[in-house]
């Protein structure tokens, strides 16, 4: 079972090809070209450099939100493609969970932390469970960097940070935070198409794909437009893209 | 030889679209999603609304278009999309999406610019109609009069140095109450109005004669409404939406006229959103009658924004070899 990764959520664009068993190939860039230029050309490089024929696929991946709502968008057109032209189903992995993977083993609680803009952070916290299985503690969602904090302090155990929300938000957690923390080196630190993988054949083994054409990223916000309409007529910010869309 | 079969993707603004088109002159499908409802209630094309719907509806319209032509990607010749000028979000779901096929594909990719595909629409519906002519582009984002000199080559003359003319048609129907999408509406209400019933500047650009500006106007229009209400005058809509829409037809087509005579073409192609409009079409035809050149215009599915002209444009750039990299990019103020 082969399957090509694609993660352009953040500031890292993230390909990979992968089987249960290996990363064949994975190609990480954190610079400061635009995912749109820069993640074809370097599927295009694994493709030549793996030889692949990309008959053997199986399904395509991808971090299905949250993250740069255009970033998520490059990502999600590309991999809708892909199924299209290849006739493939597509696998949706929250992004925050792929960037959980990254910490795999250990006994610390981890809380990936993305930079969400309006003095937010997307993320989400999570532990490794006894089979060393992914457990979501707080399944992934978008709050100010206090309330996580907040949210891990009481949880009341030690906790490893990572993501590009880092660096943005460091002097936040440090000031706020009162269990023992640390933060991830760079090797693990972004996301990685690899681990994103690595999921993804666990829920294609499982039957959890998706049609290309009914893939859409999972925003987590709804667009600015419609939060003011919404604040205007005195609704709660929390309506689903659906419900507004529809 | 076999036609050459181009699988066209338009997504610059708020209508998802794809088609197959046949040696840039055969539509083989035609399919558009369009949005407008979506925006309706915010007054004009939210970006990032447009762009979510973009992604959910693009592979139903690529897939509709490809079932309705009676292809499959292995009839296909080459992959083509618009990578600019237009919002940049909605434009970067059509790029990814269409390089991803082609990649897939094993096709060749060609980038299009969205005005060279509006004056293509021309050449869907008139196989006679061949290059050098005179174009003007009119939407809602354009104002464009271009020399046409040969197939892919195109001359721009004149732009707006400010609104658009269809954006113009927008502000002004939103000042009289008309809603959106102006364009349609104002044309509507024009024609049970008096169009000599107020006069309106025309707006001159001092250093070009082909350059145009509507700003001045859009001005003019809501002076005219604000000294009313002051005044506790009432405003005929209907009067003031005819007057208003002369003053854009006539300058537009003074331009084109100017051109005309200037390259001494005979054959002149309206385009764009705008060139749905009766009053302009009915001008431009008047204009062109008299200059004793060939009127070409598009069935209004053409006008608005298509992948079948897309189609077209990418055509001649595949005759020539003109193919794009998987580093294409949108470029939201690609120049022509």
């Amino acid at each position: 079972m082969k399957i090509i990764a694609i993660d352009s959520s953040g500031l890292v664009a993230t390909v990979a090809l992968a089987t249960e068993e290996t990363v064949i190939a994975e190609y990480t860039v954190n610079y400061k070209k635009t995912h749109s230029q820069t993640l074809l050309p370097m599927l295009d490089e694994i493709k030549k450099m793996t030889e692949l024929d990309l008959a053997q696929i199986d399904a395509i991946a991808i971090a299905s939100g949250p993250g740069s709502f255009t970033g998520l968008r490059i990502g999600s057109a590309t991999a809708k493609g892909l199924g299209l032209a290849l006739k493939k189903p597509l696998i949706e992995v929250p992004t925050v969970d792929a960037m959980a993977m990254n910490l795999w083993g250990t006994k610390d609680i981890v809380c990936p932390i993305m930079d969400a803009r309006r003095n937010q952070v997307y993320t989400g916290i999570y532990e490794f469970g006894a089979d060393d299985d992914l457990v979501r503690i707080h399944e992934q969602f978008a709050d100010d960097i206090g309330v996580v904090t907040g949210m891990i302090n009481d949880i009341g155990r030690p906790v490893i940070f990572l993501g590009d929300g880092v660096p943005v938000y460091k002097e936040a957690i440090t000031e706020a935070i009162s269990v023992p923390y640390r933060f991830a080196p760079p090797h693990m630190s972004r996301q990685r198409a690899g681990a994103l993988a690595y999921l993804a054949a666990r829920y294609y083994s499982e039957g959890r794909t998706v049609s290309a054409a009914d893939h859409k990223p999972d925003y987590l916000r709804v667009s600015q437009a419609e939060r003011e309409r919404a604040a205007a007529e005195g609704k709660s910010e929390n309506v689903t893209t659906s419900e507004k869309i529809g | 030889m076999s036609e050459v079969k181009i699988l066209a993707i338009e997504s610059s603004c708020d209508e998802t679209a794809a088609a197959v088109v046949a040696d840039g002159r055969r539509v083989l499908s035609n399919i558009i999603y369009s949005q407008i409802d979506l925006h309706t209630i915010y007054g004009g094309v939210v970006p990032e609304i447009a762009s979510r719907k973009h992604i959910e509806k693009i592979n139903p319209v690529i897939e509709a278009a490809l079932e309705e032509s009676g292809c499959t990607l292995s009839d296909i010749d080459a992959v083509a999309v618009t990578y600019g000028p237009g919002l940049v979000g909605p434009l970067l779901v059509g790029v990814a999406e269409a390089k991803a096929i082609a990649f897939a594909a094993g096709l060749p990719l060609i980038g299009v610019h969205h005005i060279h595909g509006h004056i293509c629409a021309n050449y869907l519906e008139n196989p006679e109609l061949k290059p050098p002519f005179m174009s003007l582009v009119v939407s809602g984002g354009h104002t464009h009069l271009v020399n046409v000199s040969d197939y892919g080559t195109y001359e721009v003359l004149g732009r707006t140095r400010d609104d658009a003319a269809g954006e113009a048609f927008d502000k002004v129907a939103r000042a009289i109450g008309l809603g959106y999408p102006g364009g349609p509406k104002i044309d509507a209400a024009a024609k049970r109005g008096d169009p000599e019933a107020i006069e309106f500047p025309k707006a001159k650009v001092g250093d070009s004669e082909y350059d145009f500006s509507f700003s001045g106007l859009k001005s003019a229009v809501l002076n005219y409404l604000n000294h009313a209400e002051m005044k506790g005058e009432s405003v005929n809509p209907d009067d003031l939406a005819a007057s208003f829409q002369k003053a854009v037809v006539d300058v537009l087509c003074e331009h084109a006229q100017t051109a005309v005579r200037e390259y001494k073409v005979k054959d002149f192609a309206l385009a764009g959103g705008v060139a749905s409009n009766s009053a302009l079409r009915k001008s431009m035809k008047e204009m062109c009658e008299k200059e004793n050149v060939r009127f070409y215009c598009p069935s209004p599915v053409f006008c608005t924004d298509n992948a079948a002209m897309i189609g077209v444009a990418a055509y001649h750039e595949y005759i020539r070899g003109n193919f794009a990299n998987w580093s294409l990019n949108a470029i939201p103020n690609l120049k022509m």
